[in-house]
């Protein structure tokens, strides 16, 4: 079978030495910035490109992937034990993963987040693999007003699944558009909103916004409330009882399905996932009168979904090209550097690059569950750093990696500029996931907006005309009116208040 | 009379962006529908950005929002300010002094600021940073700059 094929070459590529190594580098930095709160994957993806360009493309690829996905791993370690969500994904692990930890299960929790991030990586790596091909293959059908219509739903999924205001969600994906047209337009060639800096001529970087909005802006709200964090960190017994085995199975297995569904909406990634697996976990459980109080039921499900949405948000990243949040972003920003166009192409022109991660994601799963338990004792130490050592060292990662993406110190100031806004926009309840989404997809979506307009002779009917493109619409409007609906807009309040 | 604050703030920062969009849009063509100019998306985007600034204003009157809650400005803008200043003197002097810089004015940002944890730290960093990034990854930032003859 063809599967087996490419799953080979995928292994083949995976296992060479030099690949194993990042893999393993990459799972051991995300599960560490997954351990330490205030730095998130999105920032030191961003910090860490350049450091990328030196290395050849699938290996740099792995080993972002790694981070990824390891930062979920990590985030379940701070919840459990500190009650602190290292992770946004891991907020609601905290709910019965502290209580575990009080009565004394702190590494039953930890022990069974490992397991059910494990079985949903597995599960997810084999779902990317089994539908992939297929998804390219339709994918090669779409022409420039499917992608435009395609890129609409991903905004709108963003602002949807966004925490804060609906409407502030909207505006910012409509500024994160306007500020990603600042530079040259390639189609005319003129120089838009640039002011005559030189600097913007080729527009602002993705990196330094992100860095910005993601990294000194989360530096700068921990610098609000500073306070002292009392951590669990006796650690008994890792196994689970027999009872506690029979408990998590139907959880895991939930929550595994419920993450990779969700993981694959654009705008989301891993943290929905979690957050929907607890709701309904809480529903259909017998014991659900113990959520909330320890159960262990709580830390199964939204963990494995988390893992599993973690993987499955590569999916349209690599089928389409299309990314589905700003981690998967920045990953295509990863590509577009290493000369690889992200897009239904990749899987046919570079087979052994499309396989090879996708069977890296497996063997970082695996580095996971077993760097993650024996090496507990490590992570509780890097918690119990002071966050007063640990920022300024942040901000130098920010700034020296910010500097060398172009060598200039416009760059620098930008990043300064962005940190600012963004802190200004988080205190209104504005998300920058959004923004920067829509900043990575702004210049593109005008360039398909300009090919459908040409090649329909400037009727804007033409994407509704196109069954495809009507359905991603369609998509669309029913999102944004679920989202208006006051029944789920208070199920989505309530979800993010917990 | 305004009841809803971050409301009323989102409003009037995306009324602004959206304006500065169209005013500053006027000076490329706009082209037409089939021919789109470098104006006319821009054009578009504000247009629709000061709509949803517009509604966010209105509803900032109406309707009771959430407080804005604790705004660090001490924070906020010795973040800023480190940053800055290391990219104003990073290739001047050098980062044997922007570094230390960098970290000695933001750490003090902290409540918990210590004068010795916090030059410890600035020296080791700044040697860890000497190692990997000039000579591990071959960064071209200079360890003593362009005013000291470096």
């Amino acid at each position: 079978m063809e599967l087996i094929e490419h799953l080979g070459l995928g292994l083949a590529t995976a296992i060479t030495w030099a690949n194993l190594l990042y893999c393993l580098i990459g799972v051991f930095v995300g599960t560490l910035i997954g351990v330490l709160p205030g730095l998130g994957p999105t920032a030191t993806i961003a910090m860490l490109l350049p450091v990328t360009f030196a290395l050849p493309p699938i290996s740099a690829l792995i080993m972002l992937a790694g981070i990824y996905y390891g930062s979920q791993y990590g985030g379940s370690t701070t919840s459990i034990l500190v009650n602190i969500p290292g992770e946004a994904a891991s907020v609601v692990t905290c709910l019965d993963g502290y209580q575990m930890a009080r009565q004394g299960r702190a590494g039953v929790a930890l022990t069974t987040a490992a397991i059910g991030s494990f079985f949903a990586g597995t599960f997810a790596t084999f779902l990317i693999a089994f539908f992939a091909p297929g998804l390219s293959a339709m994918a090669l059908k779409f022409g420039p007003a499917e992608y435009f219509s395609l890129m609409v739903l991903g905004l709108v999924a963003a602002t949807v699944l966004a925490q804060g205001s609906l409407l502030h969600a909207i505006g910012m994906v409509v500024l994160g558009l306007l500020l990603g047209l600042v530079g040259t337009d390639v189609t005319s060639g003129a120089q838009r909103f640039t002011f005559d800096i030189p600097q913007l001529a080729d527009g602002i970087g993705f990196v330094v916004v992100a860095m910005g909005m993601f990294g000194l802006t989360e530096i700068t709200r921990n610098l609000e409330r500073e306070g002292s964090r009392s951590i669990i960190a006796k650690i008994t017994s890792l196994m689970p009882t027999k009872e506690d085995w029979k408990r998590m199975v139907a959880p895991i297995l939930r929550g595994t399905i419920i993450g990779s569904a969700v993981g694959i909406l654009p705008g989301s990634g891993s943290i929905l996932g979690s957050f929907a697996a607890y709701s309904v976990e809480k529903k259909v459980s017998k014991n659900s009168a113990q959520f909330g109080k320890g159960a262990i039921e709580g830390v199964a499900a939204p963990e494995a979904a988390n893992n599993a949405g973690a993987q499955t948000s590569f999916i349209p990243m690599l089928t389409l090209g299309i990314p589905s949040n700003p981690v998967m972003a920045l990953m295509v920003g990863a590509m577009i550097i290493q000369g690889i166009q992200p897009g239904p192409s990749v899987i046919t022109e570079q087979p052994a690059l499309f396989w090879g991660i996708i069977v890296s994601m497996w063997i970082g799963n695996l580095f996971l569950v077993i760097l993650n338990l024996p090496l507990i004792g490590i992570w509780v130490r890097m918690i119990m750093i002071p966050y007063r050592l640990l920022y300024p060292a942040i901000l130098v990662f920010c700034c020296i990696g910010v500097f060398s993406l172009k060598n200039t110190e416009a760059d620098v100031y930008f990043m300064a500029l962005f940190g600012a806004l963004g802190y200004l926009f988080s205190k209104l309840d504005c998300e920058p996931a959004p923004m920067l989404l829509a900043f990575i997809l702004g210049p593109l979506m005008e360039e398909y907006l300009r090919r459908a307009m040409l090649l329909s002779r400037g009727s804007p009917w033409v994407f509704v005309q196109r069954p495809i493109s009507a359905v991603l619409l369609g998509l669309a409007v029913l999102a944004m009116l679920a989202v208006l609906l006051p029944s789920f807009s208070k199920t989505r309040e309530e979800a993010f208040r917990e | 009379m305004i009841r809803g604050t971050k409301d009323f703030w989102t409003g009037l920062i995306y009324i602004f962006f959206g304006l500065s969009a169209l005013i500053i849009g006027r000076n490329y063509p706009m082209g037409t529908a089939i021919k789109m100019g470098p104006s006319y998306f821009p054009t578009v985007l504000g247009g629709l950005l000061i709509l949803i600034g517009i509604i966010s204003l209105v509803r900032s009157f109406l309707k009771t929002g959430t407080p804005i809650g604790r705004f660090t400005f001490k924070g906020l803008a010795l973040v800023v300010v480190s940053t800055v200043l290391f990219g104003l003197i990073v290739r001047g002097a050098g980062l044997v002094i922007a570094l230390p810089v960098l970290v000695l004015v933001s750490a003090s940002a902290s409540r918990e600021f210590r004068w010795v944890p916090s030059l410890l730290m600035a020296a080791g960093l700044t040697l860890f940073c000497i190692a990997v990034f000039l000579k591990g990854l071959g960064i071209p930032l200079p360890i003593l700059g362009s005013w000291f003859g470096g």
